[in-house]
């Protein structure tokens, strides 16, 4: 078993974060922020976490490493091609019937899944009617996800994910490149709203008629998923979809009944009718 | 056999050949078989997951995909999906993650082992099949490390030996066999 001293030492730190810089990870994953932990621990040097709590509490460079480190989430673009092509096929043309759409790329990080999203909205001719809020709680991604900039060997896997999307167009339409890197079409983000909003201490901030929230809730334990699973339900228009990870599931939660199986292989839940 | 009464999760790994042994191994796995098992085996990012429908088809045991938060149950094999790792809490769940791969690979070994050497303790017997990257050495030494019982699918009879080389490398005192053998053992516990 976990030694209980770790054990302790790893609640004493994630209680520290949250009570000294207002970041909450007290309620996720035990078995992945350990892992994180661990590896932190073993990167920055420190020979346990109480010394490690010491460099948090004393030394102002520790902070911000910390956090990027436990939030930071690398994506691909159209990643699971055929939750993309689901939302093209089965979800949009509901979303048509709309004349004005909210979607919500909520844990956004670099902005893979967003630029997705836009990318679609456009080819399917939405996208002048929609504004995206895409939301993290780390700084840097936002920035990162703002700047849409990305290595350029990372593009192919991309492209092939969204042609067994259904995508209607090339997706060299939208970026340009120079240096080994990738930087995308800044019209995409015109109608983006990129924004600090967290998971575990945020409220609603508007009516959604489509959440995206992919492979996020798998960092987060039972409660913190229930109370996540609300926020979205609450977040949502009566009908309101939601995404989630290809291995993600409501089974397992509290908040089942606040959401239909629209299409349960892809994880694409509906609002139920309250 | 008494001693080995205290075991309660058996977390295998394999890569490159690991399929076939791994099968060998479940199969002789009785309907009745008291302790829970893991499996990490790689596979390519965007396979469907046959593996799952392979193994249930030859089984006695119950073998499902992990899937996130799914409750951990007795004699149930679950399988790493594509794409993911597997971690396991010690609440009694299961949990993924779709952090970085770790020697190239997502599912990996090592994280598998690692968070059940974590929530098993020495109530885990760990088994690193064959394959050809070292990934599963670490995380076996830290089922050792644990108090768990650690054993090898032998070198020079696997299809790939790099992998549980690494691992005897790494864990020189891990009992070593062929399929035949590991399953001998496991299906005792």
């Amino acid at each position: 078993m976990t030694d209980r001293i770790e054990e302790l030492e790893i609640n004493l730190l994630l209680e520290a974060l949250y009570q000294r810089f207002h970041y909450d990870f007290r309620d996720y994953s035990k078995a992945s922020i350990t892992r994180r932990l661990r590896q932190l621990k073993e990167r920055l040097g420190y020979r346990n976490y109480s010394a490690m709590l010491e460099g948090l509490l004393h030394d102002p460079a520790v902070f911000p490493q910390m956090v990027g480190y436990l939030t930071v989430q690398v994506s691909e673009m159209f990643r699971d091609p055929s939750y993309f092509r689901a939302l093209r096929e089965k979800v949009v043309p509901h979303l048509r019937t709309y004349p004005s759409l909210k979607v919500w790329v909520a844990g956004c990080s670099g902005g893979e899944e967003l630029y997705s999203l836009a990318i679609l909205f456009r080819e399917e001719g939405l996208e002048k009617r929609t504004m995206f809020y895409a939301t993290d709680i780390n700084p840097r991604a936002l920035e990162i996800a703002a700047a849409g900039v990305y290595e350029l060997d990372r593009i192919k896997g991309f492209t092939e994910n969204h042609q067994q999307s259904g995508g209607r167009s090339s997706l060299s339409d939208y970026y340009t490149a120079a240096y080994g890197r990738a930087s995308f079409d800044r019209t995409l983000r015109e109608r983006v709203v990129f924004s600090d909003h967290s998971l575990v201490t945020d409220a609603v901030f508007g009516e959604m008629h489509l959440i995206s929230c992919r492979n996020v809730l798998i960092y987060f334990n039972n409660d913190l998923q229930d109370r996540t699973l609300k926020l979205f339900s609450d977040s949502l228009i009566r009908k309101g979809f939601l995404g989630l990870g290809s291995k993600e599931s409501l089974r397992f939660s509290s908040q089942s009944d606040a959401f239909q199986d629209f299409m349960l292989g892809e994880r694409i839940y509906q609002r139920r009718d309250p | 056999m008494s001693s080995n009464a205290r075991i309660m999760a058996v977390a295998i790994g394999g890569s490159a050949g690991a399929v076939a042994s791994l099968s060998l191994i479940l199969k002789e796995l009785p309907v009745d078989y008291r302790p829970t098992v893991f499996v990490t085996v790689h596979l390519r990012a965007d396979s469907k997951s046959v593996l799952v429908d392979v193994l249930r088809a030859q089984c006695q045991i119950e073998v499902c995909e992990a899937e996130d938060k799914m409750p951990i149950r007795q004699g149930t094999a679950y399988i790493a999906p594509p794409n993911y790792h597997l971690l396991v809490e010690n609440t009694g769940a299961l949990a993924l993650s779709t952090d970085e791969p770790v020697h190239f690979s997502r599912p990996s070994i090592d994280v598998l082992f690692e968070s059940a050497a974590d929530a098993y303790g020495a109530a885990l017997v760990g088994v690193v099949l064959s394959g050809a990257n070292r990934d599963g050495a670490h995380g076996l030494s830290a089922i050792r490390a644990a108090g768990g019982i650690v054993m090898i699918e032998d070198p020079s009879a696997a299809y790939a030996s790099t992998m549980p080389l690494a691992a005897w490398n790494a864990c020189p005192e891990a009992q070593v066999g062929t399929p035949g053998q590991l399953a001998s053992f496991l299906k005792q516990l």
